[in-house]
């Protein structure tokens, strides 16, 4: 039997073309190309159809690919949460409304409460309220879990109370006031012209993560060498380094290249004594802090999915519950754990969309729970338990992203988004579907 | 019984379990000595498995003792009992479809690094290493289990289970999702395990699935214990009559269960 299926697979390999040859050797995951060649797609044709129709094509300009990151942010870091989520086996309905109730816990914080006791302006405000919005969104999301796991409410339930509970809190706690503007430290971890970390500063989180890709594929390739494991072609490895560090730099050079708008601009040179005409100054935005924010949880969430125990035993959960649970795993505990940091991610997304409106409105996240969930699954999340990535989540909200932004730019109204959006995700995960039942 | 100037590995006493109103296990008692094999034996539903997840801390029991090395032991959950060395390889194969088998090994007790990350590539090595004596064909490391056959999956649980120093061994049906070549691997691996002074208790309702492998055989009926006996005092159709009437032959020792007027 054994020998059986190794001789299928020589047969195997020796039939394969060579882009299967190329996805074994450089261990690209066919899915990841897939939504790549997707997101390429929907840009190429919201561009094209721009300039077509509209006679503009405004979709692959700098500009609107920065504005696009800086949207994509706050969907993206709740996303890498739910994929652990829905690994689990469970869901979590509620995100939405705990980005709410953060953002408004915080608003009231930091413009009400700190300002009477520091001082208006004081240095320290924004961030005493980003630990206090991780912290009550971590609170929230321990407690959901809590009731999942060790009060055995099904999930489902448990966040769709949640939902209701924590938007009408919200609406208590400042009986529905907006509450603006936002500490002015604080409003920087939104976005903006100077929420950006600048050309030099791109450039040197630019350099550093090619340093890490490079590091990342050296330590791979030594400790593989060191037990005498199978090793990538070495083409395939300079492939892997190249690529990667490629993308890197070219994602820097297009935030570079979107420059201040010139009423920011004249406002800076007045502020700064520059006599330069505004014409002739030129500051690029570079990365915005929102979407560093994005990409830092991302990198932190796949460090937690991959290399450490936590991140084993939710896929082994997801995977067989009851053989986790009798190999000793704490499913319970690690339940909480899982919702706990779906809130503590929630809040961080709180803090990223209520900096972003410079203030803290009583529908802030409504309905972002869907998006979420829709980026995981689109991203390669699966319902059935034990399958997701943190960077497809990530490339998931950025499909979604990419598919709203390019409809108001294109003109299509409002409705018409949304029957997209929704036979996106429904297309997305039939795709899936067929896909997964041919690999098996 | 004639080995009670030794301390048993295992000593279970009066164990009850009920789930609403049936006693699935009544006032069961029975223990295993290092390097014997005892087969427990029964028809589905006699309260063999749930006897046996008592011990390996699945369920909890209602009333009832187990001692461990003549220790009182206070098993709760899977956990507890992995602390008394107990280790257990359930009938519905119970590994992780999703993750490879090198993690699927070491489930619970991953090995890490000096910074407290998983150290995957130790992992695998140590995995190739036990994977190697036990089944030399296996060669797919890097794949989900749910791919592997059902021989190989059996073969992943019990790697699982030699790889943790288990001292009392627990097999449920070992060999049920089986070929008969890798039943015959699974024999000559609980000879091995025997030597290492391992104790092993196999449950199967096939009596011929396991008589030759056992040193010992206890039946259940009903949730209660028709008896024990060794393997060599006794015919294997008596221990069938022993399974289907609860009738206790001269050679085996009987329990609450026998049939009072045999």
């Amino acid at each position: 039997m054994n020998t059986n299926t190794q001789k299928h697979g020589a047969a195997k390999a020796e039939n394969e073309g060579w882009f299967t040859r190329f996805l074994r050797a450089t261990e690209i995951d066919a899915r990841l190309l897939g939504m790549i060649a997707a997101l390429v797609l929907i840009w190429i044709g919201f561009h094209l159809y721009g300039q077509i129709v509209n006679g503009f094509g405004a979709f692959l300009t700098p500009r609107n690919l920065w504005n696009l990151s800086v949207q994509t942010a706050s969907i993206g870091v709740m996303a890498t949460g739910m994929v652990l989520v829905i690994v689990t086996r469970h869901i979590d309905l509620s995100v939405g409304s705990i980005l709410g109730f953060c953002a408004m816990s915080m608003a009231i914080l930091q413009v009400w409460i700190l300002p009477e006791i520091l001082g208006l302006g004081h240095p320290t405000i924004w961030i005493i309220t980003v630990i206090f919005g991780l912290l009550v969104g971590t609170l929230i999301g321990a407690f959901h879990g809590y009731l999942i796991a060790y009060l055995g409410i099904p999930a489902f339930i448990v966040t769709l109370g949640g939902l209701l509970v924590w938007r009408g809190a919200a609406f208590l706690l400042a009986r529905g006031e907006t509450i603006s503007p936002v500490d002015a430290t604080f409003k920087h971890l939104g976005g903006g012209p100077y929420g950006a970390v600048g050309a030099t500063g791109s450039w040197i989180v630019g350099i550093i993560a090619c340093i890490g890709v490079i590091a990342l594929l050296v330590t791979g390739r030594r400790q593989r060498k060191r037990f005498q494991f199978p090793q990538r072609p070495m083409w395939a490895e300079v492939f892997l380094g190249v690529a990667g560090c490629g993308l890197i730099v070219g994602f820097v050079a297009l935030v570079n290249a979107y420059y201040w708008p010139k009423g920011i601009v004249r406002q800076y040179a007045e502020a700064n004594n520059i006599d330069t005409p505004i014409n002739e100054i030129f500051i690029s935005h570079g990365f915005a802090i929102p979407v560093l924010i994005m990409l830092g949880v991302g990198v932190a969430m796949t460090f937690l999915t991959t290399r450490t125990r936590f991140g084993r035993y939710v896929f082994a959960i997801g995977g067989n519950p009851e053989a986790a649970e009798l190999a000793g795993i704490n499913t319970r505990w690690v339940t909480v754990k899982i919702f706990a940091l779906m809130g503590f991610l929630s809040g961080l997304a709180a803090v990223i969309a209520s900096a972003r409106l410079n203030s803290a409105t009583n529908n802030l996240g409504q309905l972002d729970e869907l998006y979420v969930i829709a980026a995981a699954v689109i991203g390669g999340t699966s319902f059935a338990g034990g399958i997701g990535t943190i960077y497809g989540a990530i490339l998931g909200a950025l499909v979604m992203q990419s598919l709203q932004t390019g409809m108001v730019l294109i003109g299509f109204d409002a409705a018409i988004q949304q029957i997209v959006v929704g036979s996106v995700l429904v297309g997305a995960v039939w795709i899936d579907t067929v896909y997964r039942r041919r690999a098996k | 019984m004639t080995k009670t100037a030794q301390t048993p590995l295992v000593e279970i006493k009066d164990l009850s379990i009920a789930f609403g109103g049936i006693k699935a296990v009544d006032n069961a008692s029975l223990d295993l000595f290092p390097g014997e094999v005892v087969a427990i034996l029964g028809h589905n539903g006699a309260g063999k498995s749930t006897l046996i997840k008592i011990l390996s801390g699945a369920y909890k029991r209602d009333s009832g003792q187990i001692y461990v090395n003549g220790e009182q032991a206070d098993i709760n959950n899977p956990r507890d009992a992995k602390k008394f060395g107990i280790e257990t390889i359930y009938q519905t194969l119970a590994v992780a479809d999703n993750v490879d088998a090198a993690a699927n090994l070491y489930l619970g007790r991953e090995i890490l690094t000096s910074i407290g990350t998983l150290d995957d590539a130790a992992m695998e090595a140590e995995a190739r290493k036990v994977m190697g004596r036990l089944n030399p064909n296996f060669q797919r490391f890097k794949e989900p289990v749910a791919k592997l056959s059902g021989g190989q999956r059996q073969s992943v649980a019990i790697a699982r289970a030699i790889l943790f120093n288990a001292k009392i061994l627990i097999m449920d049906e070992p060999t049920a999702a089986l070929g008969p070549q890798e039943t015959e691997q699974v024999g000559q691996l609980i000879q091995q395990l025997k030597k290492d002074g391992i104790g092993i208790f196999l449950i199967s309702h096939d009596i011929h699935d396991v008589f030759d492998l056992a040193d010992r055989v206890a039946v259940m009926k009903n949730g209660q214990m028709v008896g024990h006996a060794r393997t060599e005092d006794v015919t294997k159709d008596e221990v069938l009559g022993m399974i289907i009437l609860g009738k206790c032959p001269s050679g085996a020792t009987p329990g609450p269960g026998a049939m009072q007027n045999a």
